[in-house]
C-alpha cells in the first residue's frame, strides 16, 4: 500500500500537470519614485485611520515621548525585550520588567510593552515586527493590553510588494512575522467594528525622525 | 469560446465524502424556503452584505490598478496548480529543515485521525482553534469531540456559532444571520457551561458583547497546550504558513501553546515569497473590505524560544484532486475564501448560508461543493442552479474565478446524468418548444392560437394564475400577457401590400 504522501502526488500528475518549468511571473513595478515625506505623511494618516495613536518625535525627545505615553495610560509595569536601547526607558517611571523568559502568568501581570519594529508600511498603515533583536519574542507584545511600537523613519516603505521583499531575510532566517494594522478589533456583529479583543486594546506609535 | 462541459468529472479521482451533517438534505430550494421565511435574518444578511460591499467597493477604488492585481492573482494560483506537486514537495522540503513535522491526509477521515493522534500524544483535554474552514470541512471539532478532546473555538463569530450549537452561514463572519439581542442570549445562557460565564447585566452593545468573548476566552487561551489552525498560504520556497484575522485570537493560538497543529488545503500553496506581496493586498480589501486586516501571523516552522516548539502541518486532498482534474472547473481551487461573492450574492442575500448544505454557501459553495463531493445527491445537484447568473460575483472575485461558465458547465453536467430515464416534466415541455420553434409555419400557428386568446383577457395587462402545471410558477410570480399582435402579424398588416411585396417606406429612424 501506498504512503498517503505518494498517493496524493500521483493522484495531482494524474489529474493535471503543465508541461515545462514554470515562467516567473511579471509584475509590474512601480511607476515613479514617490517623495519620502509624503510616503511619511501617508503611513501617518493610514495608521491613525484605523484608530492607532501616531506621534512623530526626534531621537532626542523619544525617552520623554514613551515615558508620558505609559505614564498617561497609567501603566505601572512596563515590559520589554532584553535588546531594547535603554536611553529608551530612562525616564520611565513606573516598573520595568524585562521579559527574560516570562511565564503567560506573568506577561498578564503587565501593563503596557515597549518594543521596536521591522518595517512600516504606509498605504496600509500597518507595522511588521520580525521578533528579533528590540521587539521581542511574539507572546510579549502579544498578552500585555498596550502595546507602545517605535518605528524609525528609515524603516517606513511605500506599499506591501516592496516591505515583503524586504521582510524575506527574516523569513530565511525562519524568524515569526507579526503584521499589526492598528489595535485588535473586529466586526463580528452585526459589522458594526469594535476596538479591543484579544490582543492589546491600545495600539501606541511613535515615528522616529532622523533614524 | 465553446464550453466541453461533458468533460467536467469524467475522472476516477475520489471525491470528497458528504460528512454527517449534510448528509440527506434536500435540494437547494428546499432549504432556501427556511432562510426566505425567517425575516429576521433576511434584515440581518440584507444589512451585513450592503455594509460590506460598500467598503469593499471604496478601498479596492483607492487601487489605482485593481484589475492588474487581480490578473496577477489568477496568474499566480494558476501557477501554483500548474505544477501543484512540485510545490508540495518544495513546501515539505522547507518546512522539514524548519522543523516542522508534515503530514498528509487524502481525504477527511484520515486527516482528523492524524490531528486526534497528535493531540493525544500531548495528553492535553482540549485545545484552541483559530477559525479554518478547512477544519470545518473535515469536520474535526466533531473528531476531537468523539475523542474526548474539548476544541474551543476563538474567532467572536465562531464562538457564537459554537456556544448557539449553531452552523456557520458565511466564509467570513459565520454569525452574520444573528443579531446583537440574538448573541447576548447565547452568551447569558451557555457561556457558563463551558468556562466563564457572562458578566450579569450584559448589554447588547457590541463592544460589551466582545468584551465578554474577550473575558471567556483568555483563561482558555493563557491555559492551552495544543492549538489548531488552518492556514491562508502556504509559501513553497520557505515553507512558511499566513494566517490573517483581525482580533487577535489567531495571535494567541500561534503563539502561547506548546503544539501547533495546521491543517492545509493542497490549494493553498503560493510558488514564492514574494506573491505574498500580491495577496496582501487582494485578500483583505476583498474580504473585510480593509486596507489591510488588524494582525497577520507568519510561521516558519519552529522558531526557538518564540512560540509552539511543536510544529505539525497536515496537507489535505479530500476531494481537490478530482477538482484538479478538469480544466474548466480547476479555477475554483484558486480560491482564497474572501467571501466577496457572497457579499454581492442576491441569491445568497436572501436564502443565507445555512441553504447550501455545506461549509461553503454563496456562489463559490454553489461551484466548489458539486466538484468536490459529485452530483449525486439532491442538494449537490441543486446547487448549480442556485444562482441567477448574473454576474456580480466573477466582477468581485479577487482571482477572477468565472463561477458563472462553471455553473453552467456544471448545470450542463447535472442534466446529462439524467438522460436515459425517464423524462422529466421540464424536458418534455423542452421538447414540445423545440418542435415549435423547429418550423416556422408551426411558430406561426402557435403565436396565432396565443394572440387569440389575449383577446379573452379583455385588456388586463398580466395574468395573475395560470393552470396546471404552469401554477407551480404563477404561484409566486405575475405572467405578462400575451399581445394582441406578434410582431409578424404586425409587419405583414403595415408593410407588405397586397402584391405580397415590401412596401418601400420604412419606419422613420
Amino acid at each position: 500500500m501506498s504512503s498517503a504522501r505518494d498517493e496524493i502526488l500521483q493522484r495531482i500528475r494524474t489529474a493535471h500537470t503543465a508541461a515545462g518549468a514554470p515562467e516567473p511571473i511579471r509584475r509590474s513595478a512601480p511607476a515613479t519614485e514617490r517623495d519620502r515625506a509624503e510616503v511619511l505623511d501617508v503611513f501617518v494618516r493610514m495608521t491613525e485611520d484605523y484608530r492607532a495613536v501616531v506621534e512623530r518625535c526626534t531621537q532626542e525627545e523619544l525617552p520623554g515621548h514613551i515615558a508620558r505615553t505609559v505614564e498617561t495610560a497609567k501603566a505601572a509595569r512596563i515590559g520589554i525585550p532584553p535588546d531594547l536601547d535603554e536611553r529608551w526607558t530612562a525616564e520611565i517611571a513606573g516598573t520595568v520588567v524585562v521579559d527574560d523568559g516570562l511565564s503567560t502568568a506573568e506577561l498578564d501581570t503587565i501593563d503596557a510593552v515597549v518594543t521596536g519594529a521591522t518595517v512600516g508600511i504606509a498605504d496600509t498603515g500597518t507595522i511588521v515586527l520580525d521578533h528579533s533583536g528590540n521587539q521581542g519574542r511574539r507572546a510579549l507584545s502579544l498578552v500585555p493590553d498596550m502595546h507602545v511600537c517605535v518605528v524609525l523613519e528609515s524603516q517606513v516603505v511605500a506599499d506591501v510588494p516592496t516591505a515583503v521583499r524586504g521582510l524575506r531575510p527574516s523569513v530565511d532566517a525562519h524568524r515569526a512575522l507579526t503584521w499589526i494594522s492598528g489595535p485588535s478589533a473586529t466586526s463580528d456583529i452585526e459589522l458594526s467594528r469594535v476596538e479591543g479583543v484579544h490582543g492589546p486594546r491600545t495600539l501606541h506609535v511613535i515615528l522616529v525622525a532622523g533614524a | 469560446m465553446k464550453v466541453a462541459p461533458q468533460d467536467l468529472h469524467q475522472n476516477d479521482l475520489p471525491l470528497a465524502a458528504t460528512s454527517s451533517t449534510f448528509i440527506g438534505m434536500p435540494k437547494f430550494p428546499t432549504m432556501a424556503r427556511a432562510g426566505l421565511d425567517n425575516t429576521v435574518q433576511r434584515r440581518n444578511l440584507q444589512h451585513a452584505t450592503h455594509t460590506i460591499r460598500a467598503k469593499r467597493a471604496a478601498v479596492v477604488h483607492e487601487v489605482s490598478d485593481w484589475e492588474a492585481l487581480r490578473l496577477d492573482g489568477a496568474a499566480t494560483k494558476d501557477q501554483a496548480l500548474d505544477h501543484l506537486a512540485d510545490y508540495l514537495v518544495q513546501l515539505e522540503d522547507n518546512l522539514t529543515a524548519a522543523g516542522a513535522t508534515v503530514h498528509w491526509a487524502r481525504n477527511a477521515d484520515e486527516a482528523c485521525r492524524i490531528a486526534v493522534d497528535l493531540v493525544q500524544a500531548t495528553g492535553a483535554s482540549e485545545v484552541v482553534k483559530v477559525k479554518s474552514m478547512a477544519t470545518q470541512e473535515i469536520e474535526l471539532n466533531e473528531a476531537l469531540e468523539a475523542a474526548g478532546v474539548s476544541a474551543w473555538e476563538t474567532d467572536l463569530a465562531e464562538l457564537i456559532v459554537q456556544l448557539g450549537h449553531d452552523r456557520p452561514s458565511h466564509i467570513l463572519v459565520p454569525a452574520i444571520h444573528r443579531n446583537r439581542s440574538e448573541v447576548r442570549e447565547i452568551f447569558l445562557d451557555e457561556m457558563s457551561r463551558v468556562g466563564r460565564a457572562a458578566p450579569e447585566g450584559l448589554t447588547d452593545e457590541p463592544a460589551d458583547l466582545a468584551e465578554a468573548a474577550r473575558a471567556h476566552l483568555r483563561e482558555k487561551f493563557l491555559r492551552a497546550k495544543v492549538a489548531i489552525s488552518g492556514t491562508n498560504f502556504a509559501i513553497a520556497d520557505t515553507g512558511t504558513l499566513v494566517v490573517l484575522e483581525s482580533e487577535g485570537n489567531g495571535r494567541m493560538c500561534l503563539t502561547l501553546p506548546e503544539t501547533l497543529i495546521s491543517v492545509v488545503g493542497i490549494e493553498k500553496v503560493l510558488p514564492t515569497w514574494d506573491d505574498l506581496g500580491t495577496f496582501m493586498q487582494l485578500l483583505p480589501r476583498s474580504s473585510t473590505g480593509e486596507r489591510m486586516n488588524p494582525y497577520t501571523s507568519t510561521w516558519t516552522g519552529v522558531t526557538p524560544g518564540d512560540g509552539p516548539q511543536d510544529v505539525h502541518v497536515i496537507l489535505l486532498d479530500n476531494g481537490r484532486t478530482h477538482v484538479l482534474a478538469d480544466d474548466l472547473g480547476r479555477q475554483a481551487l484558486r480560491c482564497i475564501r474572501c467571501s466577496a461573492c457572497l457579499n454581492v450574492c442576491p441569491v445568497y442575500e436572501r436564502a443565507g448560508g445555512h441553504a447550501y448544505g455545506s461549509v461553503y454557501p454563496g456562489p463559490i459553495g454553489a461551484v466548489l461543493t458539486p466538484q468536490l463531493r459529485g452530483t449525486s445527491t439532491p442538494i449537490d445537484k441543486s446547487l448549480p442552479f442556485a444562482s441567477s447568473l448574473c454576474g456580480a460575483c466573477f466582477e468581485v472575485c479577487p482571482v477572477r474565478i468565472d463561477i458563472p461558465k462553471l455553473l453552467v458547465a456544471l448545470r450542463t453536467q447535472v442534466v446529462d446524468e439524467k438522460r436515459g430515464g425517464l423524462p422529466t416534466g421540464e424536458a418534455a415541455a423542452m421538447k414540445a418548444a423545440s418542435w415549435v420553434f423547429g418550423d416556422h409555419k408551426r411558430l406561426v400557428a402557435a403565436q396565432q392560437g396565443v394572440t387569440a386568446s389575449a383577446r379573452l383577457l379583455k385588456g388586463r395587462p398580466t395574468i395573475g394564475r395560470l393552470p396546471w402545471p404552469a401554477s407551480a410558477w404563477s404561484d409566486a410570480r405575475d405572467s405578462p400577457a400575451p399581445p394582441r399582435e406578434t410582431f409578424r402579424q404586425w409587419w405583414s398588416r403595415t408593410h407588405i401590400d397586397d402584391s405580397g411585396a415590401s412596401s418601400a417606406e420604412g419606419s422613420p429612424s
